[in-house]
């Protein structure tokens, strides 16, 4: 089905999130809408498949205009979208998701349940009907939209930033299976920030900046192009430099990490100051309790962990935060930041004072110094839940001590666009040139092989030797993740 | 304790549990939609009052329990338009509906504190109650009793094998997702925090009109606020819940057989020994503690252990659903 948006335009507020948006989507296509977070691609998209709804401007499917209100009206004309943050429900079954909404009294699970199998089964999904939501990952969550989607005969199917927080092999079945609903004759939105998965898989891409539309392009096309296309202006990344030195900041010695499916032995481990440590692995192989293990969150089960010399195993979090440990958490809002609370409030919290009563004009100095700074596009009483992503990470930074000994990070650039993910890493190497450990998780393999000085590979309840980074490539992590070493 | 003795301490524990059934029932109705009526206390206590009052003017227990339930969907529907409309603290609303009710419920019942009046028949089934040990156990009751186990098991049966339970569970879950998938989330909500407020009244109208037969001042006092906690105890699984309440019936129930065989100890700790059980018994399935009993298990066994016993509130239990 041929989709076309005419003249769209949407306000929120001041701000003009889509400014006379012309685009076509062609059936049989897989069509990138590519640009940094703030773009307008969201809120576009949303409108298509009627989350929200557009202020001005038609949009005709298959040159017949219609009028798309709510989500329901879209999935009647064949548009269904699948949301960054997959919309269902944790704590049902994937067999309960798969049939929730639709009419009738009965439940007929075994008539859902073959249904479900044999979509999945057709896109080379392995999903377990049983299973619940709660318990898969991210990936997993999207292979099960996309088959309930297509059970309700999606004709268009919209990925809002899909890619983020997948593993490298989910990825491809996905790509996989994208191409192959493209190839039966639907149309394929993708949205993403992302150049590199873009390239990989889409037919064409528009390219959206501050609400417009300001180009589109056939691919393949030269990367150059679409990145001065997406920021108005070339981009190059950091380079890093070797930062490790001799002391060494973090040793673990016999260490046993107790995850929720399995316990993590790490027989030595040795991290030297200014040293970045990647630590790669598809979700949920025990880099999160890691990390919250080197930053004295978890107790270690039993072993020794010494930071700067200093043994420190079965200390509380804050004798470990006053050593110089810091933590910066996947989920920004939920264990980093105070949803509710200002950015000023923030630093007042970290202030460092011990005074009873808030020093506010210090507080707001410090606030507007961590706001120039960081580049932090809030003011000091916008709450951070309000922030975007890209500021809510630089809030966090911006609220790190300094110095600092050790810093662990989940996913330090995850859901950002390319700018604040540049200037994030130029930050942190800053931190590494001061002599401050980073070990971080991330799921973007380049994002580990581009930035860290060695490289732990989590696998099936194990955990690899350190391995040189120099030497590894994206593509053989990638097979190391699959359990090869 | 004799054989028979339990026969008559298990017996009265059921004719005890019944009005907090349909309490906790309807309190699960209401929280799996999201909402959670903390009026409980309130709506019991009143629509006990208004229940038996009615059932003496108009000499029918039928449109005592009518009554009540009208009054109980009424007080359940100011909850509702509060949280759900206005989207205001439903804790708030709630808890002062609850207070306002139970003074009410005092100062209107004066004139009917101790007057006799109708009571619902017992109704033996027949067959079923010449049915050694369980005849007498289950089947020597009244209609109101053998109700309560069939909506125990019509509210499971929906929640968990019709379509509308499946998006009444959605709704409470996530309705953003809900919505998504075409639900009317403000509708459906209205329509279980009233359904849910109806079975309160009704639990009302059982304590006046049948388990403790009229009204006296603070009648049902602590039985809102024990049904808001089997809810949680229950993991707002309707068979779970029943038990719950059944449990507690079964606490109140021996602590009136020790009233006989300790004569020395005061009454009031007697009286108020089955609430304090509860909460301990709320204690030890909290996650907790079962996350320390998990942790004696291999990891393999840990995890299905846990899903199994852990239960966790609906995700957007008393929060507003604001479309974005």
């Amino acid at each position: 089905m041929d989709v076309e948006l005419i003249h769209i335009h949407k306000h929120f507020g001041e701000v003009h999130a889509n400014d006379d948006v012309c685009v076509r989507f062609r059936s049989g296509t897989i069509h990138g809408l590519l640009g940094e977070n703030g773009a307008g691609k969201s809120t576009l998209v949303k409108i298509l498949s009627g989350y929200i709804t557009h202020d001005s401007g038609d949009i005709a499917l298959d040159g017949k205009l219609v009028s798309i209100q709510t989500p329901t009206d879209a999935i009647r004309h064949g548009i269904g979208m699948l949301h960054q943050d997959p919309l269902d429900f944790p704590s049902l079954t994937v067999l309960e998701n798969f049939m929730a909404g639709g009419g009738g009294l009965w439940l007929h699970r075994r008539e859902a349940r073959r249904r479900l199998c044999e979509i999945a089964s057709s896109l080379n999904f392995s999903l377990d009907p049983d299973a619940h939501v709660s318990e898969l990952t991210v990936g997993e969550r999207q292979q099960l939209e996309i088959v309930r989607l297509l059970a309700l005969g999606v004709q268009v199917l919209i990925l809002d930033e899909p890619t983020t927080g997948i593993s490298a092999v989910q990825k491809e079945q996905l790509f996989a299976a994208l191409r192959q609903l493209a190839a039966d004759g639907r149309t394929i939105i993708f949205v993403s920030h992302k150049l590199e998965d873009v390239e990989a898989l889409c037919d064409e891409v528009t390219v959206m900046r501050q609400g417009r539309v300001v180009g589109s392009a056939a691919i393949p096309c030269s990367p150059a192009q679409l990145v001065e296309m997406m920021f108005g202006k070339p981009l190059a990344p950091p380079i890093k430099p070797p930062t490790a030195r001799e002391e060494i900041a973090l040793e673990l010695r016999e260490a046993l990490i107790r995850t929720n499916t399995f316990d993590l032995h790490v027989p030595h481990l040795a991290v030297r100051c200014g040293e970045v440590l990647g630590l790669a692995g598809l979700e949920g192989s025990g880099q999160q309790e890691f990390l919250a293990a080197c930053s004295g969150l978890i107790p270690l089960r039993h072993g020794s962990l010494r930071l700067n010399g200093r043994e420190m195993a079965h200390r509380p979090y804050h004798s470990f935060m006053r050593a110089g440990v810091c933590y910066l958490p996947a989920d920004r809002l939920r264990d980093g930041l105070i949803g509710g609370l200002t950015i000023r409030e923030h630093v007042a919290l970290r202030a460092p004072t011990r005074s009873f009563f808030l020093d506010e004009p210090l507080n707001a100095r410090l606030t507007m110094e961590a706001i120039r700074v960081f580049n932090i596009r809030g003011q000091p009483n916008t709450r951070v839940e309000r922030l975007s992503g890209g500021n809510q990470q630089r809030t966090q930074l911006a609220l790190m001590p300094n110095p600092l000994s050790v810093i662990c990070m989940e996913h330090p650039t995850r859901g950002l666009d390319i700018e604040s993910a540049l200037w994030i890493w130029q930050l942190l190497i800053a931190r590494c040139q001061q002599g401050t450990a980073i070990l971080f998780a991330s799921s973007d393999l380049d994002e580990i092989t581009a930035y860290s000085d060695r490289v732990l590979v989590f696998s099936g309840g194990r955990v690899s030797e350190p391995l040189d980074a120099h030497r590894l490539t994206a593509d053989v992590l990638g097979h190391m993740i699959g359990g090869k070493f | 304790m004799s054989g028979e003795q339990l026969l008559i301490v298990l017996s009265t524990a059921i004719a005890a549990a019944t009005p907090l059934v349909f309490a906790v029932l309807g309190e699960t109705l209401s929280e799996r939609a999201g909402v959670i009526n903390l009026s409980a206390e309130g709506t019991i206590m009143f629509c006990a009052m208004a229940g038996f009052a009615v059932a003496l003017a108009s000499g029918s227990v039928v449109v005592g329990f009518v009554i009540a339930a009208l009054i109980g969907a009424l007080a359940a529907l100011v909850v509702g338009f509060c949280a759900i409309t206005l989207r205001q603290s439903q804790i708030a609303v709630g808890f002062v509906l609850a207070l306002l009710l139970s003074d009410l419920a005092s100062f209107l019942g004066v004139p009917i504190v101790r007057v006799p009046g109708p009571t619902v028949p017992p109704l033996p089934l027949p067959l079923l109650s010449d049915v050694p040990l369980l005849g007498p156990l289950l089947f020597r009751k009244d209609a109101l009793v053998y109700l309560s186990y069939i909506a125990i098991a019509l509210t499971w049966l929906y929640l968990y094998r019709t379509r509308p339970g499946l998006t009444l569970r959605a709704i409470g879950e996530q309705p953003n997702a809900a919505f998504a998938r075409g639900a009317d989330v403000v509708r459906l909500r209205y329509l279980y925090v009233i359904l849910g407020g109806a079975l309160m009244g009704i639990a009302g109208a059982a304590f006046s009109l049948d388990f403790k037969a009229g009204w006296s001042h603070r009648h049902t006092g602590g039985y809102g606020w024990i049904a808001l906690a089997i809810v949680i105890f229950g993991g707002w699984n309707p068979l779970r819940a029943a038990l719950g309440a059944y449990l507690f019936g079964i606490l109140q129930s021996l602590a009136s057989v020790a009233q006989d065989q300790f004569q020395n100890v005061p009454t009031q700790v007697l009286t108020v020994a089955p609430f304090v059980l509860m909460i301990v018994l709320l204690v030890l399935t909290s996650a907790g503690w079962l996350d320390r009993l998990a942790s004696y298990f291999p990891p393999a066994t840990r995890r299905r252990l846990l899903q199994m016993l852990r239960t966790s509130p609906p995700a957007a239990l008393g929060k507003p659903f604001e479309q974005d």
